[in-house]
Order: C-alpha cells, then sequence, then structure tokens
C-alpha cells in the first residue's frame, strides 16, 4: 500500500512540474530552486512534514521533501541552541544529500570521462 | 497597423515600431513552433518519478528492517539514491533515462545529485582545482544556496515568532 | 531571366557586391564525425571519424584536429602546399576561437579570425572573395567548424546531465569544412566539370526580432536570414527564381517555415527552391535531431561537400549560399538579453 503511495504521490509531483517545464521555459535549474524553496515554505507552515508521513517516499525523495528536511533541521537547531540555529540548522539537516553529493561524483570523476551524445 | 492580427506575420513585417514588431514576433513564434505532446510527456515524468519514488521507499523499509530507525533509514535512504544515481550518470544510463522521463529523474533527489556529477566528470579535463574544484556546482550551486538561504529566512521568522511565544 | 548589368562600381544596392572578375573555389574539403557520417550526407564527406575526441584529449582539442585535417585535406585536393596560401579566414563556436587558433598554429599561414558563429562560412567566403578579387591574395582559405561537445559544454550543458530538449533544439553539428578561393587562372579544368565562382556577395546586419529562447534557435535567427536575402533581391533587383536554390545554414524546421512566411509577405515566394543545411545533413526520424543540425559546421560541412557537387555536376547552375548565426553569449542570455542574428550571403554560381 505504501509503494502505491509513493508511486503515485512521486509520480503526480513529477507530472506537475513536467507541465512547468514545457509551458513555461524555465531551465532546469530554476525549477530545482522553486521546488527546494517551495518545500521549505510548505514546511514552515507545517503542511510538509504530516504530508511526507503519509506519502513516504513519494513526499520524500522529491526535491520539496529535501526543501522541507532544510527548514525542519532550522527549526530544530533553533529550539535546541537558539539564535546560532538559524545559521547552523540547515547545512546540518542537508549534510548527507550534499557530502554525499559531492563525494561521489568527485570519486566518479576518477572512473568515469564525459560520453559524446548520440 | 493596429487592426493587424496580434501574432500574426504581417504583425511583423509591416509593424514600423521596433517594440510591437519583437512583440508579434514573439507571439507568432510560440504559435508556430511546434512542441512534443505535453500529455505524453507528463505521462512519461508520472511513470519515471513514480518508479524513483517508489524505490526510494523500498530501500527506507530494507533498512527500518535491518534495524534503523525512521530518521537514520531516511539518511541512508538518500545516500543510496545519490550513490545510485551518480553510478548510472558515469555509465552513460541516468541521461537516457532523462531524456524520457524529464522532470520524472529532474524532481528526485537523483536529479540533484546528476547535476553535481555530470560537471565533476566534464570538467576533469581542466584540472582538479580550476576545473572540477570550481565548476562541480555549475548546475546545483543555485539549489543550495537557494535552499540554505530560504530554511534560514524563515528560520528568523520561527525564531522571532519564538521570542514573542507566538509558536 | 535578364542578366545583372555591369556596373562601374562593384558596390551594388545597399549591402551587396558583384564582382567584375568573379574569383573561383578550386578546392574544397569536409570532415565530419560519427553522426553526420550516418546521415544522408554521410557519403559525401571526405573524412569521417568515428572518434569523438579523434584521438585527442578533450573536446576543444578534437575540434581543433578536425579544423587541422580540413585544412590539409583541402590542400592535397588542390595539389598546394600551406605556403601557397595567402592568407587563413577562419571561426568557430569556442570562446576567443581557440579551436581555429590551435588548429591552423602548424600551417603558418597569415590569419584572420573571424567570429560569426553559424554564418562563419558565409562571412569568411565572403571575405576571401573580396580579398582575392580585390588584388589582395592570390589564394585564401576560408575554413569553420563546430563540435557537438565543446559547444554544448561553452553553450549549455555538461554532456552527462539529463535533460530534455524541446522540439525547436537543433543539434550541433561536429564537423569542419574548408575551401581555397582564388584567381579563376589557379582553377583545374582538366577533368571537365564546371569551374565554380563568388560572383557575389551581400552581407549581413545584425537582426534582433527580440526572441529570448535559447533552446529556439531557428526562429531567432529566421528574421536576419529573411532580412539579408530581401536586401539580395531588392539590391540586385531580381525575383527568387534568378536561383537555383537558396540554401540558409542551420535554420531547422522551425526557422524554414518562419522564413517562408516572412518573405511571402513581401512578395517573395521561395517556397520552390529553398533548401536548408541543418535539414539535409541528419535524417530526422532516425537519428532523433528535433528541429536539425546547426553549428559552423554545419552549413560549411554541406556546402563542400553536397552543394559544390550539384554545383560541379551542372545540377544546380546558381545559387545564394546564406548561413546565418546567433550572436548570443551564455552571459548575454543570463543577463537577460534576445537573441541578435547574422546572415550573410554568398552568391556562388557554376561556369
Amino acid at each position: 500500500m505504501e509503494y502505491l503511495k509513493a508511486f503515485l504521490v512521486g509520480g503526480a509531483i513529477c507530472g506537475v512540474v513536467q507541465i512547468l517545464l514545457d509551458k513555461t521555459k524555465l531551465m532546469p535549474g530554476r525549477v530545482m530552486v522553486i521546488l527546494v524553496c517551495t518545500g521549505a515554505v510548505l514546511g514552515a507552515f507545517g503542511i510538509y512534514e504530516p504530508f511526507a508521513k503519509w506519502a513516504g517516499a513519494g513526499a520524500g525523495v522529491p526535491l520539496t521533501g529535501f526543501g522541507s528536511v532544510l527548514f525542519k533541521g532550522v527549526k530544530d537547531a533553533v529550539d535546541k541552541e537558539g539564535f546560532i540555529g538559524i545559521f547552523k540548522g540547515g547545512f546540518t539537516s542537508s549534510s548527507v544529500g550534499i557530502s554525499s553529493a559531492l563525494i561521489i561524483s568527485y570519486i566518479a570523476s576518477w572512473f568515469f570521462k564525459a560520453k559524446m551524445k548520440s | 497597423m493596429s487592426n493587424e492580427k496580434k501574432g500574426s506575420v504581417s504583425g511583423v513585417v509591416r509593424e514600423p515600431d521596433k517594440k510591437k514588431r519583437n512583440e508579434n514576433y514573439n507571439q507568432y513564434v510560440k504559435q508556430v513552433t511546434p512542441t512534443f505532446s505535453i500529455w505524453k510527456n507528463c505521462l512519461k515524468a508520472f511513470i519515471i518519478g513514480g518508479i524513483i519514488c517508489t524505490i526510494g521507499q523500498f530501500f527506507i523499509n530494507y533498512y527500518m528492517y535491518i534495524g534503523a530507525d525512521a530518521e537514520m533509514a531516511k539518511s541512508y535512504n538518500t545516500l543510496t539514491l545519490v550513490f545510485l544515481s551518480i553510478l548510472l550518470t558515469g555509465l552513460g544510463i541516468y541521461q537516457k533515462l532523462a531524456k524520457f522521463g524529464g522532470a520524472g529523474t529532474l524532481v528526485p533527489i537523483t536529479g540533484f545529485a546528476n547535476s553535481v556529477a555530470a560537471p565533476a566528470v566534464e570538467y576533469k579535463k581542466e584540472g582538479q582545482v580550476f576545473g572540477i574544484g570550481c565548476k562541480i556546482f555549475t548546475i546545483a550551486g543555485p539549489v543550495i544556496l537557494y535552499g540554505i538561504f530560504t530554511s534560514w529566512l524563515l528560520g528568523i521568522i520561527y525564531y522571532i515568532l519564538k521570542q514573542y511565544a507566538v509558536v | 531571366m535578364s542578366e545583372i548589368e555591369i556596373r562601374k562600381s562593384k558596390m551594388v544596392g545597399k549591402q551587396s557586391i558583384i564582382f567584375h572578375n568573379p574569383p573561383c573555389i578550386i578546392a574544397a574539403s569536409s570532415v565530419a564525425g560519427k553522426k553526420e557520417g550516418e546521415g544522408p550526407l554521410g557519403p559525401l564527406f571526405d573524412i569521417i571519424f568515428e572518434d569523438p575526441l579523434v584521438g585527442k584529449d578533450s573536446w576543444e582539442e578534437a575540434e581543433s584536429k578536425l579544423i587541422t585535417d580540413a585544412a590539409a585535406k583541402v590542400l592535397q585536393k588542390a595539389g598546394l602546399k600551406s605556403k601557397d596560401i595567402r592568407y587563413l579566414i577562419g571561426g568557430d563556436l569556442l570562446g576567443q576561437l581557440i579551436a581555429t587558433s590551435f588548429g591552423v598554429e602548424d600551417l603558418e599561414i597569415p590569419l584572420i579570425g573571424i567570429y560569426g558563429a553559424c554564418s562563419t562560412m558565409g562571412e569568411a567566403m565572403s571575405l576571401g572573395a573580396m580579398m582575392v578579387e580585390g588584388g589582395f591574395a592570390d589564394r585564401v582559405i576560408a575554413l569553420t567548424s563546430s563540435h557537438f561537445a565543446g559547444a554544448e559544454k561553452q553553450f549549455r550543458m555538461p554532456l552527462d546531465y539529463g535533460n530534455q530538449r524541446p522540439y525547436s533544439a537543433t543539434w550541433t553539428v561536429t564537423g569542419s569544412g574548408a575551401v581555397i578561393i582564388a584567381d579563376r587562372k589557379y582553377a583545374n579544368r582538366s577533368n571537365g566539370e564546371a569551374l565554380i565562382l563568388i560572383k557575389g556577395v551581400t552581407t549581413g546586419k545584425i537582426v534582433d526580432y527580440g526572441l529570448k529562447d535559447s533552446m529556439n534557435m531557428g526562429a531567432a535567427m529566421a528574421p536576419a536570414a529573411y532580412e539579408t536575402i530581401k536586401q539580395n533581391f531588392e539590391d540586385l533587383n531580381i525575383k527568387p527564381e534568378y536561383y537555383d536554390k537558396i540554401i540558409t545554414g542551420d535554420l531547422g524546421y522551425v526557422g524554414k517555415n518562419i522564413l517562408l512566411d516572412l518573405l511571402k509577405e513581401n512578395g517573395y515566394d521561395i517556397s520552390g527552391n529553398h533548401m536548408d543545411c541543418g535539414i539535409e545533413i541528419f535524417d530526422k526520424d532516425s537519428q532523433d535531431t528535433h528541429a536539425g543540425g546547426s553549428g559552423c559546421g554545419c552549413s560549411a560541412v554541406t556546402f563542400t561537400s553536397f552543394i559544390l557537387k550539384q554545383l560541379r555536376e551542372g545540377i544546380w547552375k546558381r545559387v545564394l549560399f546564406v548561413p546565418t548565426g546567433a550572436l548570443l553569449s551564455t552571459v548575454s542570455f543570463n543577463e537577460g538579453n534576445s537573441v541578435p542574428a547574422i546572415a550573410h550571403a554568398v552568391i556562388v554560381e557554376a561556369e
């Protein structure tokens, strides 16, 4: 059942973004920024977390989930450590995503070459 | 001149005012440029995006099964998806998936990982420091900057509201 | 169809030149990549490289090699050495024209580097013809090139980045084309083929109709082709039928229709004799190239392989070769500017 939810919710978010990509001239980079910021804002309004609890990976895997995690990290850090938490919480919560992408990409550059498109 | 249909060719050719001509031209181009079927694209994005999220759910369940708590399992899932998407990028498979799935590969965190791996592999030729080092975040940089900034901004608002015991 | 009167001045109309002693294209070469070799024009190219790196370490060095080989081939076909060439006029899409600079270094021919984006072949041939007919050079090489991977890296995304291209997007051709322009006395007429002459040129102005879509180059460049072609007709006081073919560089399927519409609105119907190199070089259906081929190399290799062949064999007698270029940079685009374009026309005739 939760697999079905993950599939439908994740797919739906992607379907909506596809419309955005096709109808507007937005480049992929801008779309990714919009997704993350939207997730952070929805997280701040307390909407995204219950949504993610229900939809599981369908809400967690998309970049909106990443944005919501960013806000949650800041919120938790502020609760625990006060003012400095505003600066600490973002990178702390996103640390796994960012460092894994950075480290594994760099290691990948040792083994792989850019491929000509055909 | 003003009764020419907006977006028609004559509105482009016969319009003496450059600004209006350009507006007409943009409209005209929009009309005559064919696009791929938007519904087909949405369906493909839906399917690919759904599959990637389902795979994510599978990993989360698996990690919880072998003993992790919910938060730890999500972190391991992120790590796993990032690793797989970079591996597929290196093998040249992710790009083919992206051509088919569009937003289905852009939206999940796998899109973010691919956007870091692609410049890392491409700019190798320009050196470790000035090639990879400088350009690895060419595509993903904005995501990190605006993600951190937005959460910081919201964090300030949260902090202030907390001071006044609103939250 | 009446012939053009010989005027006292070579300057004709507002932007055109008609040469009194038309220079001759005495040799031409085309070097292309794998995808181009698999296309409809594949059998006509002189050299095809299967390896996109052409044995080099980077895309930029590979493009330089394409240029080196195109220049070497055209010299070989003309039976000449590099010291016989007075000037080399060329350019490419890369920043600061590095593909050309490194590609022609060893030839030690005085270089005139130019930037016309995808219109470079037209610009180079125009300048070369002017230099020869004006008595400033006896033989010049005009060449240009483009490389898919180098262009993508410079203007769009790293190759491994996963993204979708819209229908209007074009595929940058990996290839280099070169011609030797000389006085007709240097032409080799032994094999009975027609002599290829550059009868005149119409130089384009920058044309900007305010388009800001970098994925729809055809639409950005069509107005430039429209204005240069229209000017050519007006300067020479001719009708479209004067030419057997009017050949644009890389307007693609989208730009072609726009060009036809724009000219028709002015009473010029070129639907019967228009051709586009970007449409001819790839097979849309089997090669998945969306709106067609693009890049400096697109018009260059199509001209040197296919168009010259048709002229030499007498299938066409007179063509207007008018490649177009989009003169944007990543910086200008990011700063919110539109895509300005230019088109340079060359009148090529078989005798």
